[in-house]
């Protein structure tokens, strides 16, 4: 079934009635069954208003009793996305997807703590979000460049991921899932715990794995797939001509006391037989070269 | 955000932590003043710079006498300060801080900092204090001990026991160190801080703990909830390309190589930069446009670039996603009308109406070398800049 998300997934937009909420689940409802799997929009001060045919609650806990909707995409501002992040938990939602960017990292902080004692899984925030191709898009990427396939992609940025999708389209290569875990230093999902899924899906046929400068999850992933990881597995690093100590964009890249350079993960992902290449240009290439 | 360590260092106060008394100063004069109204017959004068390892760079010197302290400040002041945190033009000294002087019996290093892995901030002290602490982590990383802080109950007796009895410091050092990790941890904290060092931290000799010196790094996307931290933001330290750029919502970093980069997105931003040193170019610059732009974000974003003389090619590289290259296409050929674009300019364009954003490139009459995929792109601009030098 891909992973995380399909065609029977329900689907909730906190934050539905600002501009870029309501545009961008405009646009997810127009991708494939987004008319059937987004059902609703939670703004507590216009609960029984509607946005297009979508109903919306006063909280997250109605919208689920509600309609069932057991995933949430957020689109709330920074100084307010934890708060939403929390409320999402508290009703045990299965899956959170926050786009916001610019969430203060104390916040996110106190967030990921508080997550310890619930089921919920976090992908982002920073992030364009999830889609499982011909089946339901959930975020901001561009839905028509994807197709179903057996390919699986997880990548820290937005842009680069269209790019590497683009790029597995031109082999004639579709995808089970693309997620995009986002670019903030402390968030949700990180490349391992995709790559597990990834592992257990049966859709899923081999990975490419696309990360850049700035912590140390590439490399943590890198030492579990040597071990754990029965398909091949594929990767690009964005940074190797950043600077040390600069933030490039994104609040999490940055190379700080000489760690979470580009060169260190890659040699890592190498050493635990992971197929690299230091070429942008050919991560679709490498990719069906390791297709059995 | 970064701020000096004087400012830090009145942030340490008002939060209960230990310091000496000191006074920042802009001129010579201000500097002999502060001397004198401070006690003792020892001060030390320390350049205010935005950058670690100044005492080696001839930053900090120590005065005996008045005509020492003005000695000091007038060999400090104005100074191009080059560090192992600065480039190799170093950063002009605008400011000063004249401290007295301590008898130190012994020195420690306390950190504080996000830890990215456990999602928790680290509390970090070491009895190697006041020299450089990444050295001390790559030969002696057992001298370095840690805890983990969980944000909901914060910095807890126990822990602060744990970590105090590891570092060996003397009974009463002991008591006055626990109420300052207590204190600054409220200011991590309560100040949305990313960062905080205090190195060294120092045993003086009739045994009191007082911070020597202060490093605090804020977060960025908390400042909107602290004006008063933002108030310290100094201008000076600051790069002006990257302030100009800041200003229109664009994040630039200059690199310097002679390839000037345009792209939308921080991950491919960087695969760029990557993909023109690895064909063999050197980028001049990391410039994401967003996820959002308008046809003025990217002309502002053109003659931010064109700023830097060193420039001999441009590689626009555009991945249209919910930003339509048609947008940027029109933005392209405003800017090279605005700024009589005289290097190569190549242009990439795919995703959303990739194929109207060429047409625009074709239809303008300008020599704009529009090709299809990355690789190209990469190869084109090299090349071109190559011709240029």
């Amino acid at each position: 079934m891909a992973i995380l998300i399909n065609q029977s997934t329900r689907v909730m937009t906190q934050g539905i009635t600002g501009k870029t909420g309501q545009f961008h689940t405009r646009m997810c409802v127009d991708y494939s069954n987004g008319k059937i799997c987004f059902v609703a929009g939670v703004n507590p001060k216009k609960p029984g208003e509607k946005i297009d045919h979508i109903p919306i609650y006063a909280t997250v806990k109605e919208a689920k009793q509600a309609t069932g909707a057991t995933v949430s995409v957020i689109y709330v501002p920074p100084p307010f996305a934890a708060d939403a992040i929390d409320e999402a938990v508290d009703a045990e939602l299965d899956l959170v997807i926050c786009i916001t960017e610019g969430i203060p990292v104390r916040d996110m902080l106190r967030t990921r703590y508080k997550m310890q004692e619930h089921k919920t899984l976090l992908i982002g925030p920073n992030c364009p979000g999830i889609i499982t191709p011909d089946e339901i898009k959930i975020g901001i990427m561009p839905g028509y460049i994807h197709r179903k396939g057996r390919v699986g992609v997880v990548s820290r940025s937005g842009t680069l991921t269209y790019e590497a999708v683009a790029q597995l389209m031109e082999q004639g290569l579709g995808q089970s899932t693309c997620i995009g875990i986002g670019g903030d230093p402390i968030n949700g999902l990180k490349h391992l715990d995709v790559m597990k899924l990834f592992n257990e899906d049966n859709e899923t046929d081999a990975v490419l794995m696309v990360g850049e400068i700035g912590g140390s999850d590439e490399e943590e992933c890198a030492y579990w797939i040597k071990n754990n990881m029965t398909k091949p597995v594929v990767g690009f690093i964005a940074g190797v001509t950043a600077p040390q100590g600069k933030r490039m964009g994104h609040a999490g890249a940055i190379i700080s006391g000489g760690k979470g350079t580009a060169q260190e993960k890659l040699a890592v992902m190498e050493e635990c037989g992971i197929k690299v290449t230091r070429n942008p240009a050919e991560m679709g290439k490498l990719l069906k070269s390791v297709l059995r | 955000m970064k701020i000096h360590e004087y400012q830090a260092k009145k942030l340490l106060r008002e939060f209960g932590v230990a310091i000496l008394d000191s006074i920042a100063c802009f001129s010579i004069n201000e500097a002999v003043d502060a001397a004198r109204k401070l006690s003792g017959s020892t001060w030390v004068v320390k350049a205010q710079i935005h950058a670690g390892g100044r005492g080696k760079g001839g930053g900090v010197k120590v005065a005996k006498s008045l005509n020492e302290v003005k000695q000091y400040a007038g060999e400090i002041l104005g100074m191009a300060l080059v560090t192992h945190q600065t480039d190799e033009r170093g950063q002009i000294v605008r400011r000063l801080l004249i401290e007295q002087g301590a008898d130190i019996q012994k020195e420690f290093y306390i950190g504080m900092l996000v830890d990215r892995s456990s999602q928790r901030v680290c509390l970090m002290a070491s009895s190697e204090g006041g020299v450089n602490i990444e050295e001390v982590a790559a030969k002696t990383p057992e001298k370095i001990c840690k805890v983990f802080i969980d944000p909901i109950e914060g910095l807890t007796s126990k822990k602060i026991d744990d970590i105090v009895r590891k570092i060996d410091i003397s009974q009463s050092g002991a008591s006055e160190v626990q109420i300052l990790l207590q204190n600054l941890y409220k200011l991590f904290d309560s100040t949305d801080a990313l960062l905080i060092e205090i190195n060294p931290l120092i045993l003086t000799t009739d045994n009191h703990v007082l911070a020597l010196d202060a490093k605090i790094n804020f977060d960025d996307n908390a400042l909107f909830r602290h004006a008063d931290i933002e108030a310290l933001r100094d201008y000076d330290e600051e790069d002006p390309m990257e302030i100009e750029a800041s200003k229109h919502d664009l994040s630039y970093v200059p690199l310097d190589g002679n390839i000037g980069c345009l792209v939308n997105g921080a991950g491919l931003a960087m695969a760029t930069m990557d993909i023109i040193k690895l064909y063999g170019g050197n980028p001049a610059n990391f410039l994401d446009v967003g996820g959002s732009s308008t046809s003025e974000k990217v002309t502002e974003a053109f003659k931010l670039m064109l700023r830097n003389t060193k420039l001999r090619a441009i590689l626009v590289n555009i991945f249209g996603g919910i930003m339509k290259c048609d947008v940027i296409a029109r933005g392209v050929v405003a800017a090279v009308r605005e700024v009589k674009l005289t290097i190569p300019l190549v242009v990439r364009l795919e995703g959303t109406n990739a194929d109207l954003g060429k047409k625009i490139l074709a239809e303008s009459g300008m020599k704009i070398i529009s090709v299809r995929n990355m690789g190209d792109a990469a190869q084109h601009a090299v090349t071109a800049a190559a011709k240029g030098e």
